[in-house]
């Protein structure tokens, strides 16, 4: 017997989720996390499912793990010390950043610029050019080169991105070699690995960020090993990547940059698995917590992948699982400016301190939690009573945006700022879905994280994306991810070519190189490759920039450029009569999918009397009405819940709207639609 | 005067609408503005817009009131100039800045203008121009320094329906496209312009289908009246009744031999209205530099700053302007006779922003910045290949230069970054891998900003080694007058170029001018200039200060500027510094100017040749 056991570290809880591999049997169990050392949350986790399983530690043959500790070095700024060497000439590359300023006219007036992440103190220029061919223009002068590396001695990590490396990689291999001999024992990223494409910003920048993060990823992915092989638990270590697939922890450590987005990802890939059990595989997905809300779009089971991945004011070029970030939360603070009398929610945040008013923790700004306290949708306190709520400060802090707005009560501006904190939601579908050629109606709308399930079935009614999907427990969501997710790797480079001027055996060369690469990979690590997926980054000849378009190698150059028509005329509404470049090339490999039986749930029928714990009032379009309650753990497969209703579990809270109802899946997802046309 | 056709005439019912309605309308207009952006910058083929976003997009009321946009155009003045009948389907282009009232102003911009139609009548107008890399003409880049007249900066579109109910007007765009370098540029783009005005368009009637025409409309009253409203208020707050301030800015030539050219705005308050008066401005140049400014133009530069301060949420449109009157004196620099050469009015559009910087920060603290990067200069590069695959195939390279924000009272000025919104850098492996140069430096020049509490941003010194034998041409500014200093903070350095000729000569170049032959192995440097600084530079953080000498933004002798010395390895003399700063307060009389422009035109005429390396330019008089 083996078994797989999902990892998902949280801010508050750490969820372990353990499956057995043949059966497909689960069992759960929540600890808190540490965050001084996740890895001690981590094993206590394990600890506990396995002796809730009854098996012994050494059964688990798989560790898979989503982690935010690369997220949070670059949120709170405290990643390593990164030495970068440049050709000479750009030492400034990171100071200029393409020059771009963000905001509007006059954006500049109140624009703090970030500090790069290398230092220009640590940062030198060696002499050396490669052209834009590869032809070597200027060859590397190697006594200046260890001059210059000599500088950086203190730096934790180093960064070498020449121009034009991603055309010839000569001299920063040499440089890698150099600085092995003058730096000893400091990690090296090299950008001809990092990221083998054109644009110097760009690649020097992911490639910064890469080390910048390396040095705590790899301090907390060895010690977790050292820890879980010292504790007798035999398994493999794996991180789930931005992109959704998972690395070995020594992949993961050569390449922290594409593990950014992992607890993201994990979101998205468990969302994916629970509404696959519900027969769904076309997906918006929508995870709002305190501060903001991911979202994503899903289609025929998998992710949108983007080319960016984007963590604060980070934006590096590392392929991520497409989530949008809208800075909408639990926590948004909602304010009429004196000049406009409009009502603003967010960006402002109360975060976890001092926190809703309603969390009694100090805070008296009125925030979206408050709101739905004030409506009563947050009948119960949460976190499984970590938090009780003060309902008298949480309407204090809602009145004042009734006063500055003149309405005459409380509830009118509560459903003001859940109107407008929903707008600003439904921005961000609309980003994945809309603006990218997608009608919404098409879609199911899986909504978890902390917050999610109380806004789902508003968004569900903006959208129109039905049935919404509210799956169990949002930690054993991401757990779940975890778990069910397969091994991956990627190989990518710049091509540049005019598909004219290529010929389809020229073309699958290129990508069979490219498979070969990451397959080989995989294999290095015991995995067998299952599916290859192709895809290629293309434009029109003279534009700026490209989409991203996958194919099968045999449908050739024809089918390359009409699969990019077809995109840019859903996304553009037009297309052009000029030829099409291959910018950049791309293989992506994958193991086996592990098997996962799904989650049963007890059968019950339609009626979900037995669940009901009683009822509460609540404010819906503009009046009071009564809302049942019910306890999520108490739900049977076939239970019908219909709205005005409120169904509570320990980590979140389902609002469930009049004209809808919720029906009680196998898996134990709630999918809530709508019981008549007007709804 | 446009006749628009609506086979609907029912008349609408203005409706209350409730606050959170309004705010989500105003929040799916912000939306819609942004995506227009989008399919723009994702499809367009022509660098100025693909790499560098010169473009700016706009949506309007059914009376032609911007609400939502970032950069005005004024369709009221588009429709008063255009003849005919306005229906649905139809998509209306120009290029011609007298024909709209400088609804834009030069020919380069290419401005779509379509009516949104819901239930048979207009519930708005969808715009946008872009800047065309070329449009025919003299030049490679239709941007001739020496024009004279409008006549030599190619074609000039008049206002006309390229499509007529739905149907593309394909013999017009033919002759159009006849006349410029790259019609596959100006095609794509053109293509970019309707179909993200037709987004724009969709997303309107989506939100009329929401929350039914009446609540949209009455909301679009509601939005533009709160405008009025804020700034009414503020008007009050920050103006002194009957107080006039004044500012005044220069652009240094105008390319063909005469400046500076004053520029000169003045701001008055009588009761809740202000007058903008631009009296004082020197006359229209002979030279391209002309900015002819559209009346709502100003209104909304001005609002920029004041409103952006006040609640930078808000969304922008034109709902203050009846409370700003505006005067333009016929035949100044901002309004020009036809047929007078507008190309190279970017330094003018920029300079707006010094001007209103200036004048409007006498009043307010929290708005005065010191002089920026307030242009966009233009670097152009063409010919053909000499030999190889490509032999014979044109190239033309249209770029954008960056250079040194100001201090603000938030903080430094970044070093070679962009004053305008959205305007990114064309990465040097993009340039190296589509013209035939190399890049041999890209960084910023320390000690170019102005030294202060906050120091001025550097200006930037692009090295570009020519591989094939063309042509360039340059436009750019500052190289003359300086960016200002402000609250004591001094001057940014001035502008420079220069070619390093293969024969190891050096010619400096103004920085207006164009068909300029280059030969392979000739290197240009483009040198912008840095921003002012802003604050006493006395009361910068030694340590700082050294920080930056060891970052290679400031050097050792330029750190004496703040009073402070360093040692050879950048660490602060604490001593000699002390005595440094005290020794330079005590030769200091009386309080630190607001302004510190540098020396007084005269003398900066005089030593024009000595310091520059180019001759002094002949100052423009009325006549």
């Amino acid at each position: 017997m083996s078994y797989r056991l999902g990892v998902d570290v949280g801010g508050t809880f750490t969820d372990v989720l353990l499956v057995d591999e043949e059966t497909g049997s689960t069992w759960r169990a929540k600890t808190a996390s540490t965050p001084s050392d996740q890895s001690v949350g981590v094993l206590h986790g394990i600890d506990k499912v396995c002796a809730e399983a009854g098996i012994d530690r050494s059964a688990v043959a798989h560790v898979l793990h989503g982690t935010t500790v690369a997220t949070n070095a670059i949120l709170e700024g405290k990643g390593a010390t990164v030495g970068l060497v440049t050709t000479e000439g750009f030492r400034q590359v990171l100071q200029i950043a393409r020059s771009f300023v963000p905001g509007g006219l006059a954006g500049w007036i109140i624009w703090p610029k970030p500090e790069p992440l290398a230092d220009l103190e640590d940062t030198v220029e060696v002499p050396e050019r490669i052209g834009s061919d590869g032809t070597v223009i200027t060859p590397l002068d190697e006594e200046k080169a260890r001059q210059a590396l000599r500088k950086l001695h203190g730096v934790e990590a180093l960064a070498i991105s020449l121009i034009n490396a991603f055309a010839n990689d000569k001299h920063e291999r040499r440089l890698l070699e150099l600085a092995r001999e003058e730096l000893p024992g400091v990690e090296v990223s090299l950008s001809s690995v990092v990221l083998p494409e054109m644009r110097e910003y760009e690649r020097a920048l992911t490639t910064v960020a890469n080390g910048y993060v390396q040095p705590q990823v790899a301090r907390y992915v060895a010690n977790l090993s050292a820890k879980l092989k010292a504790e007798g638990v035999p398994a493999g270590l794996s991180i789930l990547r931005s992109d959704g697939g998972l690395a070995s922890a020594d992949a993961a450590i050569a390449a922290p940059v594409t593990m950014l987005l992992s607890g993201p990802a994990g979101g998205v890939t468990g969302a994916v698995w629970v509404a696959e059990q519900s027969g769904h595989t076309e997906l918006l997905t929508f995870d709002m917590g305190g501060t903001s809300t991911d979202v994503a779009l899903v289609q025929g089971g998998q992710a949108r992948i983007g080319r960016e991945t984007k963590v604060g004011d980070l934006t590096v070029r590392a392929s991520a699982v497409d989530v949008r970030t809208v800075g909408a939360g639990g926590g948004s603070i909602a304010h009429v400016p004196e000049l406009t009398r409009a009502l603003r929610v967010g960006p402002q945040s109360a975060g976890a301190e001092p926190g809703p008013a309603a969390y009694g923790k100090g805070g008296t700004a009125p925030t979206v939690t408050d709101a739905n306290v004030v409506l009563g949708y947050l009948p119960s306190a949460l976190a499984g009573g970590e938090i009780t709520l003060d309902r008298d400060a949480a309407r204090a802090a809602v009145q004042t945006i009734a006063d500055a707005m003149g309405l005459e009560s409380a509830e009118k501006a509560a459903a003001g700022i859940i109107d407008i904190v929903n707008e600003n939601m439904l921005g961000g579908l609309r980003l994945v879905s809309v603006q990218q050629g997608f009608d919404p109606r098409d879609f199911a709308l899986v909504a978890f994280g902390g917050a999610g399930p109380l806004h789902a079935n508003a968004l569900g009614r903006l959208t129109g994306a039905w049935p919404v999907i509210v799956p169990p427990s949002p930690g054993v969501l991401c757990a779940l991810g975890d778990a069910t997710t397969s091994a991956r790797d990627e190989s990518a480079r710049t091509v540049l070519r005019k598909l004219g001027d290529l010929s389809d055996t020229e073309l699958a060369t290129i990508f069979e190189e490219l498979a070969t690469a990451a397959s080989d990979r995989l294999k290095a690590q015991g995995i067998t490759p299952e599916h290859i997926a192709y895809s290629a980054d293309i434009r029109f000849v003279g534009q700026g920039n490209e989409l991203p378009v996958t194919f099968e190698l045999s449908e050739g150059l024809t089918g390359l450029a009409t699969r990019f028509d077809t995109e840019h005329e859903r996304l553009f509404s037009f297309t052009l009569n000029v030829d099409h470049e291959l910018v950049n090339a791309r293989a992506t490999v994958t193991g086996p999918r592990p098997r996962v039986a799904p989650i049963h749930l007890e059968k019950g029928d339609p009626d979900p009397q037995p669940a009901r714990t009683g009822e509460t009032p609540i404010y819906v379009d503009g009046h009071y009405v009564d809302a049942a309650l019910y306890d999520r753990l108490k739900l049977k497969a076939g239970n019908v819940i219909t709205g005005p209703a409120i169904v509570t579990e320990m980590d979140s809270t389902t609002l469930i709207l009049p004209g809808h109802a919720a029906t009680t899946d196998d898996g134990g997802s709630l999918l809530i639609r709508p019981t008549s046309k007007e709804a | 005067m446009a006749r628009i056709v609506e086979p609907n005439t029912t008349p609408l019912e203005p409706v209350d609408v409730d606050p959170v309605t309004l705010d989500l309308v105003e929040n799916g207009l912000r939306n819609a503005r942004y995506e227009m952006d989008e399919v723009l910058f994702r499809t367009a083929l022509s660098p100025g817009i693909r790499e560098q976003h010169d473009e700016f997009p706009l949506i309007a009321d059914p009376s032609g009131k911007m609400v939502v946009g970032q950069f005005g155009l004024s369709i009221p003045d588009f429709l008063a100039g255009f003849e005919g009948d306005i229906g649905e389907g139809d998509v209306l282009l120009t290029s011609d800045p007298y024909s709209c009232g400088a609804a834009i102003s030069h020919a380069n911009d290419w401005l779509v203008v379509l009516p949104i139609f819901t239930e048979g009548r207009v519930v708005g107008w969808a715009s946008m121009f872009g800047h065309m890399s070329d449009v025919g003409g003299k030049t490679p880049s239709s941007m001739p320094t020496d024009a004279k007249t409008i006549y030599e900066e190619g074609v000039v579109i008049p206002p006309f329906k390229l499509y007529a109910g739905g149907k593309l007007n394909e013999d017009a765009l033919r002759i159009i496209l006849n006349q410029v370098r790259v019609p596959d540029w100006n095609r794509a783009d053109l293509n970019g312009l309707v179909a993200a005005c037709r987004t724009a368009a969709k997303r309107v009637t989506e939100m009329c289908a929401r929350f039914g025409v009446d609540t949209y409309l009455s909301a679009l009253d509601a939005l533009l009246q709160r405008n009025y409203d804020a700034m009414k208020t503020l008007l009050h707050v920050v103006f002194a009744e009957g107080r006039t301030l004044s500012f005044t800015d220069y652009i240094c030539d105008d390319g063909v031999g005469y400046g500076p050219y004053e520029l000169k705005l003045s701001l008055t308050r009588t009761g809740d209205r202000v007058h903008l008066d631009f009296t004082g401005s020197s006359p229209q140049a002979i030279g391209p530099v002309n900015y002819y400014l559209n009346e709502n133009l100003a209104r909304m530069f001005f609002g920029i700053y004041m409103i952006t301060v006040a609640d930078p949420q808000i969304l922008w449109n034109d709902g203050f302007y009846p409370l700003v009157d505006v005067t333009i004196p016929d035949g100044s620099y901002w309004k020009p006779k036809h047929p007078a050469a507008l190309n190279a009015r970017n330094h003018g559009i920029g300079r707006v922003f010094d001007l209103f910087g200036g004048l409007l920060g006498q009043t307010n603290p929290a708005l005065l910045n010191a002089a920026g990067f307030s242009s966009s200069p233009h670097f152009m590069y063409s010919g053909n290949y000499s030999g190889g695959d490509r032999k014979g195939e044109w190239f033309q390279l249209y770029s954008i230069g960056f250079g040194g924000i100001p201090g603000r009272p938030l903080g430094d000025g970044p070093d070679g970054h962009s004053l305008w919104p959205s305007f990114v850098n064309i990465p040097c492996e993009f340039l190296e891998s589509y013209y035939p140069l190399r890049i041999e430096k890209w960084e910023t020049v320390a000690d170019t900003g102005g030294a202060g509490l906050h120091r001025g941003g550097n200006g930037v010194d692009v090295a570009y080694r020519f591989l094939e034998p063309g042509t360039i041409a340059i436009h750019d500014d500052r190289w003359l007058m300086y960016p200002w200093g402000v609250n004591g903070g001094t001057p940014g350095a001035r502008g420079r170029k220069w070619i390093d000729r293969a024969s190891g000569e050096r010619e400096v170049l103004p920085s207006k001018c164009h068909d300029v032959p280059v030969h392979p192995g000739d290197v240009l440097h483009f040198v912008t200039w840095g921003g002012g600084g802003w604050g006493d530079p006395l009361e910068r953080d030694p340590e700082l200060v050294a920080k930056e000498v060891r970052r290679g933004l400031v050097t050792a002798e330029g750190a004496l500027r703040y009073g402070v010395r360093v040692t050879e390895k950048g660490e602060v003399q604490e001593q000699e510094t002390t005595a440094l700063r005290d020794q330079q307060r005590s030769r200091r009389d009386g309080a630190l100017p607001v302004f510190d422009m540098g020396p007084g035109i005269e003398e900066i005429l005089a030593r024009c040749e000595e310091e520059t390396g180019l001759p002094a330019p002949i100052r423009p008089v009325w006549r």
